[in-house]
């Protein structure tokens, strides 16, 4: 069984979609611990603002069951966000799996529009959840914040500067991109993680 | 660095498609759904769908619609047509809908974008602008065009920006249709005041009018109807095309 993280996070019709277009029939949105640890993956998404989503998921008691997870876990966007060890939104710390920060884009440097909306390139790919994907392959992105690069960073993209477009560590693994979005070449990275 | 976008606008009048050839491959003329992901997987970068219904049966179909299209379509697609309040928007994110435009209800309201990002975030508003060069300035009109209004295409896009719209839709109604290619001088202008995206609309009648207000109008996408529908225009051309101009594209 595939879960999908409830904790008031945004809109998560689109990751459902996602896994229905995949063949995906059976899917648990849930907040249950116990639903959660049994699950063989666990998606964790998020839209909107990171500190929100981290009380929120907090005020659930999920930051623990998250961390004790032990089976492939995926944040997407702002799901990936909170994994790591602090962002300015908010300034709050999050989980500290990933070892990075989360910073804000500075607007109006070198003409960087802000969000950073749109397609733009991942490069430096070494994970498995990039089987099959071609280096320079688009992906959809919408985020004003961005995980810098460490030693976890398995993909990178460049908006002004270079940021981690996808994090590994032990069973956790990070997309700021919207593989749900990103038409074929974000479908081949879901379905790469459902194959872990 | 961030491509510049390609994307398609698709009418819909009760639940269906009003402009469109024939494609290849589709099933059956007027489907919103099958056409936009015949565009999808042309290579377009987004899709939008305006609602050009006049009913309120009409509105709930589209409702509808939208539903569907966020089950088919893997790409990120706007709605647009009558959104005046906040539980419009509510309703098309809840449906699926990735983006919202507000055009006239802006115009009249412009507390409204404030209350939609502030909701669901600035990435969720994009601002539609249609203006007209009148007496010297750009007067931003609403009501599809038919009414002016009090404002001005340059101010109105930094005050939207400031509100909280995540993007611009600029259309300059002295171009729109005519074919003869955008007014890039006030596009670059308008890309180079503001730091959110803008996107393009209305004039193009070649490859070479998108390219250049991609190069030289520093516009962000490029937004495109009767070219794409009419069949004069593949996608895929197209961008190959803009990528031996230089642009930046996905292909």
């Amino acid at each position: 069984m595939i879960a999908i993280v409830r904790y008031d996070a945004g809109n998560v019709l689109s990751v459902i979609n996602a896994l229905r277009r995949l063949g995906v029939t059976e899917w648990d949105l849930t907040s249950d611990p116990s639903r959660l640890m049994e699950a063989d993956k666990v998606l964790l998404p998020g839209v909107g603002d990171a500190s929100v989503a981290l009380r929120s998921l907090r005020s659930l008691g999920l930051d623990s069951v998250i961390l004790s997870l032990q089976r492939p876990v995926l944040g997407i966007c702002v799901g990936m966000q909170i994994l790591c060890r602090h962002t300015e939104e908010g300034d709050v710390g999050c989980l500290g799996v990933f070892d990075t920060d989360v910073r804000r884009f500075v607007p109006g440097d070198q003409g960087l529009k802000v969000p950073h909306m749109g397609w733009n390139q991942v490069e430096g790919l070494s994970s498995a959840l990039f089987d099959d994907t071609n280096e320079g392959t688009y992906m959809y992105y919408v985020h004003s914040y961005y995980a810098g690069i460490c030693s976890d960073t398995i993909a990178s993209t460049v908006h002004g500067v270079r940021f981690s477009a996808a994090l590994h560590r032990g069973n956790f693994f990070g997309t700021q991109f919207h593989p749900e979005k990103s038409g074929s070449s974000g479908a081949r990275v879901l379905k790469n993680f459902l194959g872990l | 660095m961030v491509a510049k976008r390609i994307i398609p606008c698709l009418d819909v009048k009760d639940g269906k498609t009003v402009k469109g050839v024939n494609f290849q491959n589709l099933r059956e003329v007027g489907d919103a759904v099958e056409l936009g992901a015949f565009y999808a997987s042309e290579g377009a970068d987004e899709l939008v769908y305006l609602d050009i219904s006049a009913t309120l049966e009409g509105r709930k179909t589209f409702t509808g619609l939208v539903r569907s299209i966020a089950e088919r379509i893997d790409i990120p697609f706007t709605v647009g047509g009558g959104i005046s309040s906040l539980r419009d928007a509510a309703k098309l994110l809840e449906a699926g809908a990735d983006k919202v435009t507000v055009n006239s209800a802006a115009v009249r309201n412009p507390g409204l974008i404030g209350e939609i990002a502030d909701h669901f975030g600035s990435q969720f508003v994009v601002v539609a602008i249609d203006a007209k060069f009148v007496g010297g300035d750009w007067t931003v009109f609403t009501s599809g065009g038919s009414v002016p209004s009090e404002k001005k295409l340059y101010s109105w896009a930094l005050e939207a920006m400031d509100r909280g719209a995540g993007e611009i839709l600029f259309t300059s109604m002295d171009h729109d249709g005519t074919k003869s290619g955008y007014p890039c001088d006030v596009f670059s202008r308008l890309c180079g005041s503001l730091s959110i995206p803008v996107i393009a609309s209305g004039g193009a009648g070649s490859m070479a009018d998108i390219a250049e207000v991609l190069l030289e109008g520093r516009a962000d996408a490029a937004l495109a109807a009767s070219l794409f529908h009419y069949g004069e225009l593949s996608i895929r051309d197209l961008k190959e095309y803009l990528r031996g101009k230089g642009v930046p594209v996905r292909l």
